[in-house]
């Protein structure tokens, strides 16, 4: 009896961490906040278009959606393509991105649906040096990423205070700056929340409509149950 | 209105019309007393519709190539007008056509409704069933993302465990010796037309067939058997417009929750739309931990809980074709719930419950804990269709005790097999499950007035 007591109390508490993960800091991005997502937009093609395609967004969407004019658009976020209506690709070939970064360099279309917001919000501000890594930074929320810190400019580089706790207990990384950068911490973090909702907005264009949407086709559904209610009742009347 | 009288009769005399409306419609007598569970017929049929239509119009930006697939898919949701409304209707249908259907076959079990006369409408439904669950893994490779990709991997390669033949078999199928174009074409092809015209003809079938012998109600009392002078049952009511205005109000209500889960969820948390599923298929890949779509995951369970891979596709097929026998299983002549004893309700709703977290544990990794859940619920599920029979009448003292001695015995010979040092504890603890079961289940009737019936009324009630 006793031995089965035990094995209880065992086992309890293994169903408990059955479901556990790596710590991710909340994004809390706002997709009402057109300014921030334009915001997030000028990031996305300056520091991550080089590389990543968006190749199911198209450029005049984007202006359409974040409340941009097309001579917006095409002064301020479109570098590498002709036309507005074209979709956000790179020149970067697969073969190439496969040599220099030894990975294929995924496309970002959707990867805000892939991955998660706060996910993303994380792994942005979660790149540490690490010198034993070919670009020299490595990464606690994606170990061994074959990304570069392409944002160190504005973020700076620091350093991974407690390694050990973090990589054995999935503590949450605590970080100690090294070389500044263009962007305070705050800042930093802000930026890359704009980001986060930049990408958000962009693996779902259409999430930015749907919910309005539904909630006049639910205040339709709700007219039409009443009716409905109401001529069953009426018909109902004479079963007894 | 005249003129509208003429061209009917014209039509009369050349196909049966109005014949069809009344003995399906305006003089199908059904029982007064349908209850909310009576919902769920004709909202299937709803869902059929809904996925039929929006199915034809994503086949029209749809392109079934390893190549293009993923990318058409977002195409529909950026690019086509209301592509994402039509997208979501679609997936989301996909869901809440098993959630119909497995509330619309628990209404079965309840009430006995697939017992004599009603058996063959009870095999119809479960080939719709195998139907749908055809259609819809065929369906979910379409998307072409990682989890398409591993899940129909996995699912076409349990045909390799089939001795002798396995192997050919899953080539055959696949078209390829992996998940290819090829699989794709012809995954495209089956549930664009092949699957939906089978679905059809069952459907057509089902209801056929239930309109020959009446439908059953939560009292389970045959209502052809008090007609009145006109041979008109005396608890029936037409169809239409009664039933057709009551099931109108079923249907916004389900259109509200649907449209909820549209508009502000269609992911549900990655159950509806898994989140993996966003990544293109990558046959060099494989994702750490694949998953079945829920719906799939209660069977998903079972197939893990034995190690032989053969005997796990047996244990996952059972589980579905064991349910095609539940006339010839549960003869106990009550047939509703409402007088059948207290220990089988308490039986019903325990293996509701059981096929839940079985689904719950297919959506899991196979931990060792949850492993060992795994399979003590699967040997509660299919021992719950013997318990079923068992309860069919009163069973005698030394019956009762063989049976459960017999079962439990069965059950340790397997865990005397698998067992190790490690795992001793676990797997003893892990037998009290389908054995505490059992012995409530059989021996209850002997100790305890649980399993008393009552008597069921000559008329229907309320």
């Amino acid at each position: 009896m006793k031995k089965i007591l035990l094995a209880i109390m065992m086992v309890l508490p293994a169903l408990a961490l059955a479901s556990g993960g790596a710590h991710l800091d909340k994004a809390d991005y706002d997709l009402h906040n057109k300014e921030s997502l334009q915001r997030g937009a000028r990031i996305f093609v300056n520091y991550c278009l080089s590389c990543h395609s968006a190749a199911y967004q198209r450029y005049n969407r984007m202006g359409e959606d974040l409340g941009l004019t097309v001579a917006q658009v095409k002064s301020n976020l479109m570098f590498a393509a002709e036309k507005v209506g074209e979709p956000m690709t790179v020149a970067l070939k697969a073969d190439d991105a496969k040599n220099m970064f030894g990975t294929k360099v995924p496309d970002l279309s959707v990867v805000a649906r892939a991955r998660g917001a706060d996910w993303l919000y994380t792994y942005l501000r979660t790149f540490y040096i690490d010198e034993s890594r070919p670009f020299g930074v490595n990464n606690t929320t994606f170990k061994d990423v074959g990304m570069p810190h392409v944002l160190w400019e504005l973020e700076g580089m620091k350093k991974l205070v407690n390694a050990e706790e973090v990589h054995e207990h999935g503590a949450a990384p605590e970080f100690e700056m090294v070389t500044k950068g263009k962007m305070t911490p705050v800042e930093y973090d802000s930026a890359m929340r704009d980001l986060t909702g930049f990408l958000v907005y962009m693996g779902e264009p259409a999430k930015l409509i749907r919910y309005e949407l539904g909630v006049y086709v639910l205040l339709f559904l709700g007219l039409l149950f009443v009716v409905s209610y109401a001529m069953k009742k009426e018909f109902w009347k004479d079963v007894h | 209105m005249e003129m509208l009288k003429s061209l009917l009769g014209w039509v009369d005399a050349r196909f049966p019309a109005t014949k069809m409306w009344e003995e399906h419609l305006s003089k199908y007598y059904a029982p007064k007393n349908f209850n909310f569970w009576y919902f769920f017929g004709s909202l299937a049929l709803l869902v059929l519709v809904i996925q039929i239509v929006t199915g034809i119009f994503l086949t029209m930006n749809y392109k079934p190539d390893a190549g293009l697939a993923f990318a058409s898919v977002e195409y529909i949701m950026r690019d086509v007008n209301w592509g994402w409304v039509i997208r979501y209707m679609h997936s989301t249908g996909a869901s809440a056509f098993f959630i119909v259907v497995y509330l619309h076959m628990f209404r079965g079990l309840m009430y006995g409704s697939f017992k004599q006369p009603r058996e063959l409408i009870w095999i119809f439904g479960m080939l719709i069933y195998l139907a749908l669950m055809a259609e819809a893994f065929m369906g979910y490779l379409l998307p072409w993302g990682q989890m398409s990709y591993w899940g129909a991997q996995v699912i076409v390669n349990l045909f390799g465990a089939i001795p002798f033949i396995g192997e050919d078999l899953s080539v055959w199928i696949r078209g390829d010796y992996v998940i290819s174009d090829a699989t794709l074409n012809r995954f495209f092809a089956f549930h664009v037309i092949a699957v939906p015209l089978v679905l059809l003809g069952l459907v057509v079938a089902h209801v056929i067939a239930l309109h020959e012998v009446g439908s059953n109600n939560p009292d389970g009392v045959e209502i052809k058997k008090n007609k009145d002078a006109n041979g008109i049952p005396l608890d029936g009511i037409p169809f239409h417009p009664y039933y057709t205005v009551k099931d109108i109000v079923g249907v916004v209500v389900f259109l509200m929750v649907y449209a909820a889960v549209m508009f502000f969820g269609p992911e549900m948390g990655g159950y509806f739309l898994e989140h993996a599923n966003f990544i293109p298929a990558d046959p060099l890949k494989t994702p750490e931990h694949i998953a079945p779509v829920w719906y799939f995951t209660p069977f998903y369970t079972m197939l893990r809980a034995v190690p032989d891979p053969f005997l796990g596709v047996i244990a996952m097929g059972g589980g579905v074709v064991i349910l095609f026998f539940l006339p010839w299983i549960d003869r106990n002549p009550i047939k509703s719930i409402r007088y059948r004893s207290l220990l089988h309700k308490i039986n019903l709703m325990f293996f509701a419950a059981v096929f839940i977290f079985l689904g719950y544990l297919g959506v899991k990794p196979p931990e060792p804990v949850l492993a060992e859940l795994g399979l003590r619920f699967s040997e509660v599920y299919f021992v719950f269709f013997y318990v079923l029979w068992f309860h069919s009448k009163p069973r005698e003292a030394g019956f009762s005790y063989m049976s459960l001695i017999g079962w439990i015995a069965l059950f340790s010979l397997n865990d005397l097999v698998r067992v190790t040092n490690d795992t001793q504890q676990l797997v003893m603890i892990g037998a009290l499950i389908p054995a505490i079961y059992l012995a409530v289940m059989l021996l209850a009737p002997l100790y305890t007035n649980l399993n008393k019936e009552k008597a069921v009324p000559e008329r229907v009630t309320g």
